[in-house]
């Protein structure tokens, strides 16, 4: 009887400590809706609420921590958090450095941006993020890439004619051109990149990145991932059959 | 903050800019001002004590020492500042961290490098995987604090050696004569003389050390360009009760005044501090006070 005790308090201490697992995510904080700090100075968007539903269903407790875009692998990998989760798109040439869970978002359009319709983007100057698949894209497309650090300088580059159109997500670039008053067009159709945006995680995580991977197909099977994407993308934007196959609408 | 911010949309410009400029994210940006001085006030005696031991160590008689002194000298100075603060944070964190591997988890058997990753146990973390954030953000600000103090010291240990060259050789001498060891040559008339002359140039490094700042968002600390630059960045209505066009400009208007400010606040600062240094000193500046006192 005794043992049995002993072994139920002891089994409570280690669920106990198994329930106060600390996992920090990391994100950028600069790239609405995926990540970006709200008016009250904290970490919000898209991201922000499928990472605390995952953590919930997963059962950890999650912390959030910004890091800039540059450096966001190699703090991952000398351990600063445990997690990216920063609307970071799975590619062959990340994947070889870090793991990615299967994808939260199906995979983007991004599209071009200029201050005019006459806008070259095969020949021109195309502004991008460093260090994305647009600026991937750009560099084998022909025209000249300018890279930028932040999402924000790549639109002021186009404002101020310092580039001829910049290729980003669309969705980052939707409210931006929608409140331009006209200053800002999308020209071309929308161009498909990537293999969705996938949460990233050190190659010896295993365990963590599977209990991610049940959270997410979990939630792409009870809609309750469609009802967040709907919410940050609008009602275009693709979502997920309960199967986890994209739906485009 | 106030009570009419809840709907900010209808406000006239006045109260609109009491709204946005008290929000959360600007607090944020202002706590940011105390960060920077609060590392300008720790770094600056931390700095100048490492670059007064490199120098005592590089003109000390015992070669191994003065050897170490100087190839800290020439190391620190003659590596970019950027690669330093890059490379050195992320070394400095890991090898904390390998220490605290190798003294608290003994029976570990996996190997701490597996490809890319660097993996030391859990109780080795620093700080710990459960610590609050804020603990992570002190964590960093400590780490700052020494990569600054390091290059900082370097240039100031090459300075504090020419100061010290400088003073004239006829006071060591003299105080030899008067029968002074080495150790109270050194307390008692090298280090109280070299000062004056050391000034100018550590006048420089405290310049360069306010401008150097910025830096901090490398290692990780949100700094006020790194607020500036995210504050002022475009803001769609979507996102934020608060929606404005690309004010980077006005922030980083802002700093600039806050930097030219904190010049020229140095520059009297620097300006008393050297005339006081000055006083009773065999040189040109202690000579002109001697004459304004005695006429």
């Amino acid at each position: 009887m005794k043992n049995l005790i002993l072994s139920t308090a002891a089994l409570a201490l280690t669920a106990g400590i198994a329930m106060a697992d600390t996992v920090r995510m990391g994100t950028e904080g600069a790239y609405p809706p995926y990540n970006f700090i709200n008016d009250a100075g904290e970490i919000d968007g898209f991201e922000r609420e499928v990472g605390d539903e995952l953590c919930k269903r997963a059962n950890l407790e999650c912390e959030w921590v910004k890091n800039d875009w540059d450096s966001i692998i190699p703090n991952l990998v000398s351990g600063n958090y445990d997690t990216i989760i920063a609307g970071m798109s799975i590619t062959d040439e990340r994947d070889e450095v870090i793991d990615f869970t299967q994808d939260y978002y199906p995979p983007t359009a991004s599209a071009y941006v200029a201050t005019s319709d006459a806008a070259d983007v095969k020949g021109g100057v195309v502004a991008a993020q460093t260090a994305t698949i647009q600026a991937g894209h750009v560099a084998e497309s022909g025209a000249t890439l300018v890279e930028f650090a932040t999402p924000e300088e790549t639109i002021a580059a186009v404002r101020n004619g310092e580039a001829d159109a910049v290729l980003a997500d669309r969705d980052y670039l939707v409210p931006l051109v929608e409140e331009s008053g006209g200053e800002l067009v999308f020209i071309g159709d929308p161009v498909p990149l990537g293999g969705g945006v996938g949460m990233g995680l050190r190659e010896s995580d295993g365990e963590l990145r599977g209990k991610f991977d049940e959270g997410i197909t979990s939630m792409k099977a009870d809609g309750s991932l469609n009802e967040m994407l709907i919410k940050w993308f609008g009602e275009g934007t693709a979502t997920y059959g309960s199967d986890g196959s994209v739906v485009t609408n | 903050m106030f009570s009419y911010c809840a709907d900010p949309d209808t406000l006239g410009t006045f109260r609109w800019f009491s709204c946005y400029l008290t929000n959360g994210v600007h607090w944020s940006f202002y706590l940011s001002f105390i960060k920077v001085l609060a590392l300008l006030a720790v770094t600056a005696p931390v700095a100048l004590s490492f670059g007064f031991a490199g120098a005592m160590a590089a003109r000390s008689h015992f070669p191994p020492l003065s050897w170490l002194g100087k190839a800290y000298i020439a190391i620190v100075r003659g590596v970019p500042d950027i690669a330093f603060f890059l490379f050195f944070v992320i070394a400095l964190d890991q090898g904390f961290e390998w220490i605290r591997h190798k003294v608290l988890c003994r029976d570990w058997t996996d190997p701490i490098r597996q490809g890319n990753d660097f993996l030391v146990c859990q109780a080795a973390k620093l700080p710990l995987g459960t610590a609050p954030e804020w603990v992570h953000e002190t964590y960093g600000f400590f780490l700052a604090v020494i990569t600054f103090s390091i290059v900082f010291g370097a240039f100031a240990a090459n300075v504090l050696f020419g100061g010290m060259r400088a003073v004239p050789h006829a006071q060591l001498e003299t105080a030899e004569a008067y029968g002074m060891n080495r150790r109270q040559t050194f307390w008692k008339i090298l280090v109280p003389q070299m000062w004056v002359y050391a000034l100018p140039g550590l006048s420089n490094l405290w310049m360069v050390l306010i401008k150097a700042t910025p830096l901090l968002f490398l290692l990780g600390v949100e700094d006020i360009v790194y607020w500036a630059r995210e504050l002022g960045g475009t803001k769609t209505s979507k996102f934020t009760q608060y929606p404005h066009g690309d004010w980077r400009m006005w922030y980083f208007l802002f700093l600039l005044i806050f930097y030219l400010g904190m010049t020229r606040i140095s520059e009297l600062g620097l300006e008393r501090l050297m005339r006081r240094l000055s006083h009773g000193q065999a040189t040109s500046g202690g000579e002109l006070l001697r004459k304004e006192t005695t006429a």
